[in-house]
């Protein structure tokens, strides 16, 4: 095997394996955002929350009905998404002709409350989850071997994402939820039922939220803080690549998993602080982000 | 509007209700919320007055007491000094803060200030002198000027709202100056303060400064209320708590804040043996501001006794 710097490739190749496990979850979780952002004009500070209500209805499904991973990975985003439509069409579509910064006070206060309420409900111990059988072991990929399951998050959400934006970005649907963003008033005009796009682009940003969660179940332990410091950094990852773009939020969200990784190779205590280092960075030197206009 | 001679008579009602408070309140829990107060009246310069959301200020106000606890206990410093380095280091945070944030404006400002505390925040749980996930424990209450002995809760209580007293005078006093007419003015019209020549982002600056400090202050106060210093006081939590009560008090109105802060603060130890009900519940009282009265408690007093609808609009639209 070779070695850089003193660092064999195996723990290089492991920790890239893992930075890009990390950055499936902030591509995800940021395009989410941006589909958000874009339609609703605000900042959703309960994605961190509805990532971990996926995880929880995964764990549930299981436990009380014995639905298996791949069903929830089809119910959960569906039963976090209606959710979200509830709560967009009760709430968040109140906030719109207020400044934004309402759009994410609500959000937080929300995010609060179902975080509370879930620990309340479920307690704050950590409930396990296992891998799906299928995706058990390793796989030999020659020069190293890649723990099926996390190979399969990898794919599986760059899947997503380039789905999400092949319908954002080429489809017929796409181009009214484009036009929507660019003059509501004018596509409103045309006949298209402007506040049902809205409300079902809230439910489908939640629902890829959701999405993120179940993935997360069998990697991390299932508990109601899981989503807050996940949050947190996605919204850094938001940041440097500029929320306007969804291919942005996709591209800046895998890159920065993998800086991360690379920093837990070669200094450790850095780990945590590179995403918010690079976002400062690249604030002082492009204040609208690496992608945004 | 509420005249100034009845402003003042509530200030000396206030005042007198101070002085005589510690004998019935256990000191501690009425420092704890005197800290609070002044916190999220600093915290209101810039949201208020600046119309800045800052969704990390407890990134000042957590160092302000690291450093302010650690200086009392290890450099051996006094009270004044130790509170001093607190302010110090809010204040060059603070600094650093605004040199990434300022040029960004509402919703981005409020995400990158969240995610530069939460820096703050790992550098508090990865370097030695915080102490990790103990923090700083049992620190001493160290004598006023080096001579003057405050060690019992009812000479700190009286010190504390003393300092308390001044610092909200200097912000009341700052949100009337020039200065905080200024920023007001940026608030409501950013667009028209830059045509008539306001340098914009040094007003930002300036305010973003003050009011770290003054948190900076808060924090150093309450260290030597409770004798430790902990992640708590750097967390998102604590950000977001502060914003709850500048809301839940008003916005429009520079000490509105403290009435926010009293409420959340007692509630906290109201519901302090049932667990996970306080965050239930602030996120209840959060979203009711947010749908219902968006001018907070303060505001809403103000409107009722003026019987009139006064057009104050804390953010433009």
């Amino acid at each position: 095997m070779f070695e850089i710097v003193g660092i064999s490739s195996q723990a290089l190749l492991g920790q890239l394996v893992l930075g890009l496990v990390n950055g499936s979850f902030y591509a995800m979780l940021s395009l989410g955002l941006a589909l958000i952002f874009g339609m609703l004009h605000i900042i959703n500070f309960a994605h961190g929350a509805f990532y971990m209500l996926g995880s929880f209805a995964t764990w549930l499904l299981m436990q009380w009905l014995g639905v298996n991973y791949w069903l929830a990975l089809v119910l959960a985003p569906l039963m976090v998404g209606v959710l979200g439509v509830m709560l967009e069409k009760a709430f968040i579509s109140r906030l719109y002709s207020l400044n934004h910064l309402f759009g994410l006070l609500f959000t937080f206060g929300l995010a609060l409350f179902i975080e509370g309420t879930m620990h309340e409900i479920l307690g704050g111990i950590s409930k396990p989850y296992s891998v799906p059988e299928a995706l058990q072991g390793a796989l030999n990929l020659g020069f190293m071997y890649l723990p099926t399951y996390r190979g399969w998050v990898i794919v599986f959400s760059l899947a997503v994402c380039l789905t999400t934006w092949f319908v954002v970005e080429k489809t017929k649907l796409g181009s009214y939820l484009r036009a929507a963003t660019e003059n509501p008033a004018l596509v409103e005009q045309f006949g298209i039922n402007v506040p049902l796009l809205i409300t079902l682009t809230y439910g489908a940003g939640v629902a890829l939220a959701a999405l993120s969660g179940v993935l997360a179940a069998p990697l991390y332990q299932v508990n109601p803080h899981m989503g807050v410091n996940l949050m947190i950094t996605v919204f850094a990852v938001v940041v440097i690549g500029g929320m306007g773009s969804l291919g942005g939020a996709i591209i800046t969200g895998f890159m920065l998993g993998i800086a991360e990784g690379l920093t837990k190779v070669f200094y450790p205590p850095a780990s945590n602080l590179v995403i918010f280092v690079v976002m400062a960075l690249v604030l002082v030197a492009r204040p609208n982000g690496l992608f945004g206009k | 509007m509420i005249s100034p001679r009845k402003t003042q008579a509530i200030w000396a009602g206030a005042l007198a209700a101070a002085i005589i408070m510690p004998f019935f309140v256990y000191p501690v829990v009425l420092m704890n919320v005197l800290v609070f107060m002044l916190f999220a009246c600093a915290f209101n310069l810039m949201l208020g007055f600046g119309g800045l959301l800052s969704f990390g200020h407890a990134a000042f106000f957590g160092s302000a007491a690291y450093v302010a606890g650690y200086a009392a206990k290890e450099w051996g410093l006094t009270f004044e000094l130790a509170v001093a380095c607190g302010v110090l280091i809010a204040l060059f945070l603070g600094w650093l803060f605004a040199l990434v944030a300022v040029r960004s404006k509402g919703i981005y400002f409020a995400m990158i200030t969240l995610a530069l505390s939460q820096m703050v925040y790992y550098i508090a749980l990865q370097t030695p002198f915080t102490g990790g996930e103990d923090g700083i424990q049992s620190i001493p209450r160290p004598p006023l000027l080096g001579v003057i002995d405050i060690s019992s809760n009812l000479a700190l209580s009286y010190t504390i709202l003393a300092i308390f007293t001044l610092a909200m005078l200097a912000l009341v006093r700052i949100s009337r100056s020039p200065f905080g007419q200024s920023l007001k003015a940026i608030r409501d019209n950013e667009d028209r303060a830059v045509s008539l020549g306001y340098n914009v982002v040094r007003y930002k600056q300036m305010a973003f400064v003050i009011s770290a400090g003054f948190s900076g202050l808060a924090g150093s106060l309450k260290v030597f209320v409770f004798g430790i210093a902990t992640l708590t006081d750097v967390s998102w939590l604590l950000s977001g708590e502060v914003v709850l009560m500048a809301l839940l008090g008003g916005l429009g109105i520079m000490w509105a804040p403290a009435l926010g802060a009293l409420i959340v603060v007692a509630m906290q130890y109201l519901l302090a043996p049932y667990g996970a009900w306080v965050t239930i519940i602030q996120g209840l009282i959060f979203m009711g501001c947010v749908l219902l009265f968006r001018e907070g408690i303060v505001g809403m007093v103000r409107d009722l006794l003026s019987r009139r609808r006064t057009n104050l609009k804390t953010f433009p639209n």
